[in-house]
């Protein structure tokens, strides 16, 4: 266990880890934990050294850079759900809140949460709808920025040795939504969670849907669609048949029907798929109305 | 606080709660808070080795080969062993010995036993177990009970553990208005806190000890003595500080290895259970399948009620038929039924084991009579609370078993105390920075798609163990000292015996410091914590011995004062005569002597049910009301409990807060039932064994619970006129929550835990 204060001195502990075997990695990093520690105490995984991040003050907090926050992948959920963090993120702030009971919002981070990459990360979704980039540091102070998409979908992936430093968020000044469906009132996981952001300079609706695939779903052509209807110089406000269709749109793309079969009859998808299209589809309704009211 | 209580204590003295009705707090609550309570998992023995289980990864296989060759030879393993090595009996079981201590031939399920490894350091015991190289010949799971019947037999038993056919009344029998419905019950797990844990020490006689959280020790004890091919009195069973316990608290698949280990190795051996093992190894909930016919006059009088009840058992036996003789006898529920027609199966599965879960076979039925009842009101247009109520039970009717209630049954009370209560706020009418809309605090919850629903359940459960049980229990009490001893087998769960024990003893011999000796079989036995058996037995002894230790006491003093023992009163430590003439106190009258007495409780014998299902099969019940009201999100399915009001059949209050907190906790375990709690096992394979995947309700889950009215009226059989009070609100609360989601959503909700597409409002479904 090391517990570097820098970034580039994380690095260089991961770097500098004698490999314990060829494949495994021979130090994992940590941060919160929540996820890692429980693979290592179930006997799943049995890291050689970790490399803990909690003392580089450098990513445990955030700043603004042109427009843009700039957060550090230490940032604990605690943190971003506090109001002053709240009122330029909401989104964000709102999925912090929503991501577990508070000994779990304590210590889990928000890179943690990108590095895991579990389906149900409540982050995620968020960030998919920010169009979040991630910066990530390398070896010898080396700095490469990744959208937090193509690294959740596998388009790009981490270089051993490499750690995520901070995401990039554009700081939008309007609404940001996200809702989550637990099937509980307790925290739980979600069975589905809808992040939706205005962004009124580029005129855009930018949504994503969780925890219902192995990574947030985009509804591109339901988010150009209703971008298109809103009046974004007055009243952003919409008919409610107009969130309604939205909410369906947007469960339709994420929730496909079957292809029809050969002789052309339509395959009727199961109940709980049904449910979860249903679900979906409230949520992005629920999350328009709420963006616009 | 009353006049009474603040004039009491003496100037200077702080008065503590004392004697029965006061509350009393636990003994154990001091050590449990700071740390210091010794559970199994901190027990510690020199030079002790680590086990571990290998369990099958399978549901049903046929073991070709076990090689362990490969685990013993790595460096640190002591020993391994498998159905080879068993000494004794090869088989076990709590009513019937059909299950093996380690698989042989066949794995019947998921997580069934295998072998069993010793060695230095407990994750290389965890790899040594991993590296037994099994041959599985993979077989067919039979997951489906309705298939059991007819699949090929899953043990030499066969797949039928028992069969009651119920026939009560006329079968032509029949009623103007007839409901039917089809309910599943889904797989609650015990899902104890703290999980299984032991330690088995070897005696130098050739025996052994273990030290596990038995809620049933002699039980425990004579199973691992035949096991092992010892005498009962060479193995000894003492029972550590238990975590918690709904169930049967310990699971035989990992302490009889334990000690077989301590046997062979000569050293002592723990184990302690991960979250995943306790989940495929402890016996759980049986899931049920029930098909109703619900006969009524047009007045809503039930005339008739005709069912099916298919319970899993699981692969073993265990206490399945005694949970079917529950289900069965209860399947009408507290009403009046005049022709009952009840045919119950419990079946083998290549499921996991089910067996005793707090209400086994009430908690089912319940569900599915009080869905009939609600559409029985529904088809007569009544309201379901009226339809109840002309239907309720009261002493003297009789049960479809024939047996005549004896005991009080104010079922019509209860009922009416709920359906009186005021009902809570609607969210409209409060700020609305205080609302918690279905799906939590930073859920989805959308007002304008909640809907409220409010819905009742009736419930009864039997007391004591059924059918001819010998259900003895015997206790010691010694005075010494100034100090009472309670010397009794009956296990603390959690249920409060030893906090009622010392409650027992203040009140019968006046003095306060009263203890109680830690459980172990040298002890005579007490028989198993479960279905509230040492309130009633135990609870009878301890006062029947304590009583005996009073005219030893009393004794000489009468004859001193030429007077009877009745004349004198112990309070206080003070024993004056009636007359308030004569006055000593206790420990002068004591003098220095030691006085002992041991008394047995035993109720009055049952009989088991008949060909027909009829028979006095019960020593005693409990009935239960509960008002749930529930806030429905109904385009979302999410559920969230706001209230669930109370009111139950006690008999007699013996620690009012004790009691309030063993309701609170029952309920709360029965809204883990109605919404989230269900271990899934498709094709017999458990999935999500953790505390993640299986959701037991939170502080936020937790509904407002009311104790509206608890009903004391004394079961003159009973001792202090007490009845146990933790079973029967799980077993209510869940078929309570399902009506009040009925009412909110429209949809007819047969299955539990509730699903959230079933509870999606009937316009959108």
């Amino acid at each position: 266990m090391t517990l570097p204060a820098t970034l580039d001195e994380a690095v260089a502990a991961l770097a500098a880890a004698p490999a314990a075997a060829p494949v495994a990695p021979a130090a994992v990093p940590v941060a919160g934990g929540t996820d890692l520690m429980s693979s290592v105490n179930a006997g799943l995984l049995r890291p050689a050294a970790l490399v803990g991040l909690g003392r580089i003050n450098e990513i445990r907090g955030w700043q603004y850079q042109d427009g843009h926050g700039l957060l550090g992948a230490g940032l604990t959920h605690a943190r971003m759900g506090r109001p002053d963090f709240a009122a330029l993120i909401p989104a964000l702030a709102a999925a912090a809140r929503a991501a577990g009971p508070p000994q779990i919002r304590n210590a889990g981070t928000l890179g943690g949460n990108i590095a895991s990459a579990a389906p149900t990360g409540d982050s995620l979704p968020v960030l998919a709808a920010l169009e979040a980039v991630l910066i990530i540091a390398g070896p010898g102070g080396a700095r490469r920025e990744i959208p937090v998409s193509h690294l959740l979908a596998g388009m790009e992936m981490l270089a051993p040795g490499e750690l995520i430093g901070y995401v990039r968020v554009p700081l939008l000044h309007a609404p940001q939504v996200f809702l989550k469906a637990t099937g509980r009132t307790g925290p739980g996981r979600a069975t589905a969670s809808v992040a939706l952001v205005l962004d009124p300079a580029r005129r855009g609706v930018r949504c994503a849907v969780g925890a219902i695939a192995p990574m947030p779903l985009r509804p591109l052509e339901a988010e150009q669609w209703v971008a298109g209807l809103i009046d974004w110089d007055g009243e952003r406000g919409l008919v409610p048949e107009a969130l309604t269709a939205f909410g369906e749109y947007v469960a339709a793309a994420c929730v496909p029907d079957h292809p029809p079969a050969e002789d052309g009859t339509a395959q009727p998808l199961p109940p709980a798929v049904l449910h979860l299209r249903r679900t979906v589809a409230a949520l992005a309704r629920r999350a328009l109305g709420r963006a616009l009211s | 606080m009353s006049n009474e209580t603040a004039a009491a204590p003496a100037p200077g003295a702080e008065q503590l709660p004392h004697g029965i009705g006061s509350s009393l707090p636990s003994a154990e609550i001091r050590a449990k808070t700071e740390g210091t309570f010794p559970y199994a998992a901190d027990l510690w023995a020199e030079g002790l080795l680590w086990a571990a289980v290998l369990r099958s990864p399978h549901a049903h296989a046929r073991i070709v080969s076990i090689d362990i060759t490969h685990a013993q030879d790595m460096p640190g393993v002591r020993t391994v062993v498998t159905y080879e090595d068993v000494p004794g009996e090869p088989q076990h079981g709590r009513k019937t010995a059909d299950r093996p201590l380690f698989a042989s031939e066949v794995v019947r399920h998921h997580g069934e036993a295998i072998a069993a490894v010793a060695a230095d350091h407990p994750d290389t015991a965890r790899m040594a177990a991993a590296a037994i190289i099994v041959e599985y010949e993979l077989l067919d799971p039979v997951t489906d009970p309705e298939q059991s019947f007819e699949a090929a037999p899953l043990h030499p038993d066969g797949n039928l553990i028992r069969h009651i056919p119920l026939r009560h009344g006329d079968p032509e029998a029949a009623g103007e208005v007839v409901v039917e419905g089809l309910y599943r019950i889904g797989r609650q797990d015990p899902a104890p806190i703290g999980a299984e844990a032991g330690l088995a020490v070897p005696r130098p006689d050739g025996g052994v000890e273990l030290y596990i959280a038995s809620t049933d020790p002699h039980g425990d004890r004579d199973m691992a003595a035949a096991c092992y091919g010892l005498a009962p009195e060479r193995v000894k069973v003492v029972v550590t500080g238990v975590p918690g316990a709904s169930a049967d608290r310990e699971d035989a698949s990992f302490h009889l290895p334990l000690g077989l280990l301590a046997l062979k190795t000569g050293c002592p051996v723990k184990l302690t259970a991960t979250r995943e093992e306790s989940f495929l190894g402890h016996a759980h909930r049986h899931p049920t399948l029930l098909r109703y016919r619900h006969h009524a006059d047009a007045d809503g009088q039930l005339v008739k009620v005709e069912a099916q009840i298919l319970l899993d058992a699981g692969a073993y036996a265990d206490t399945s038929g005694d949970a079917l003789a529950a289900a069965v006898s209860f399947a009408c529920g507290p009403y009046v039924v005049p022709h009952a027609f009840i045919e119950g199966w419990a079946v083998r599965t290549n499921n996991p084991p089910s067996g005793h879960v707090r209400g086994e076979g009430a908690l089912q039925v319940c569900a599915a009579y009080e869905a009939q009842m609600d559409k029985l009101a529904k088809k007569l247009g009544v309201d379901p609370a009226e339809l109840r109520l002309r239907n309720a039970m009261a002493t003297g009717d009789i049960l479809p078993t024939g047996q005549t209630v004896t005991c009080p049954a104010p079922v019509a009370e209860l009922l009416a105390a709920v359906r009186d209560f005021p009902l809570p706020e609607l969210p409209k009418d409060t700020p609305q920075e205080d609302w918690l809309l279905p799906g939590g605090p930073e859920g989805a919850g959308e007002p304008a798609a909640v809907r409220r629903g409010v819905g009742y359940g009736l419930g009864m459960v039997q007391l004591l163990g059924a059918e001819g049980a010998d259900e003895v229990s015997t206790a010691t009490v010694k005075v010494h000292d100034g100090i009472a001893t309670v010397i009794c087998a009956a296990v603390e769960t959690g249920q409060g015996f030893t906090t009622l024990a010392r409650q027992i003893v203040q009140e019968t011999l006046g003095i306060d410091d009263v203890r109680v000796a830690p459980v172990d079989t040298d002890q005579p036995p007490a028989g198993p914590s479960c279905h509230g058996r040492h309130t009633w037995v135990s609870g009878g002894a301890v006062e029947r011995a304590a009583k005996m230790v009073r005219t030893q006491l009393l004794q000489p003093l009468a004859h001193k004062f030429g007077m009877s023992t009745e004349l004198l009163q112990i309070a206080d430590g003070k024993i004056t005569s009636y007359d308030g003439v004569l006055s000593t106190t206790v420990e002068e009258a004591m003098d220095g002597k030691e006085l002992w007495a041991t008394a047995q409780c035993r109720p009055h014998p049952t009989e088991p049910l008949d060909a027909d299902g009829q028979g006095d099969a019960f020593v005693g019940m409990a009935f239960c009301a509960v008002r749930a009201v529930v806030d429905v999100d109904i385009e979302i399915g999410s559920v969230r409990v706001v209230e669930l009001a109370v009111a139950q059949d006690v008999g007699r209050i013996l620690n009012p807060t004790q009691l309030r907190v063993r309701i609170e906790a029952g309920v709360t375990q029965g809204v883990g039932a109605a919404l989230t709690e269900n271990l899934r096992t498709p094709r017999g394979l458990v999935r999500h064994p953790d505390l993640t995947g299986y959701a037991l309700p939170t502080a936020l889950d937790a509904p407002d619970i009311r104790i509206v009215k608890l009903v004391e009226e004394r079961d003159v059989v009973a001792p202090f006129g007490a009845k146990a009070a933790s079973a029967v609100p799980v077993v209510t609360s869940p078929a309570a929550i399902a009506s009040a989601v009925r009412a909110a959503t429209g949809r007819p909700v047969n299955r539990l835990p509730i699903r959230p597409q079933a509870a999606v409002g009937s316009e959108l479904a």
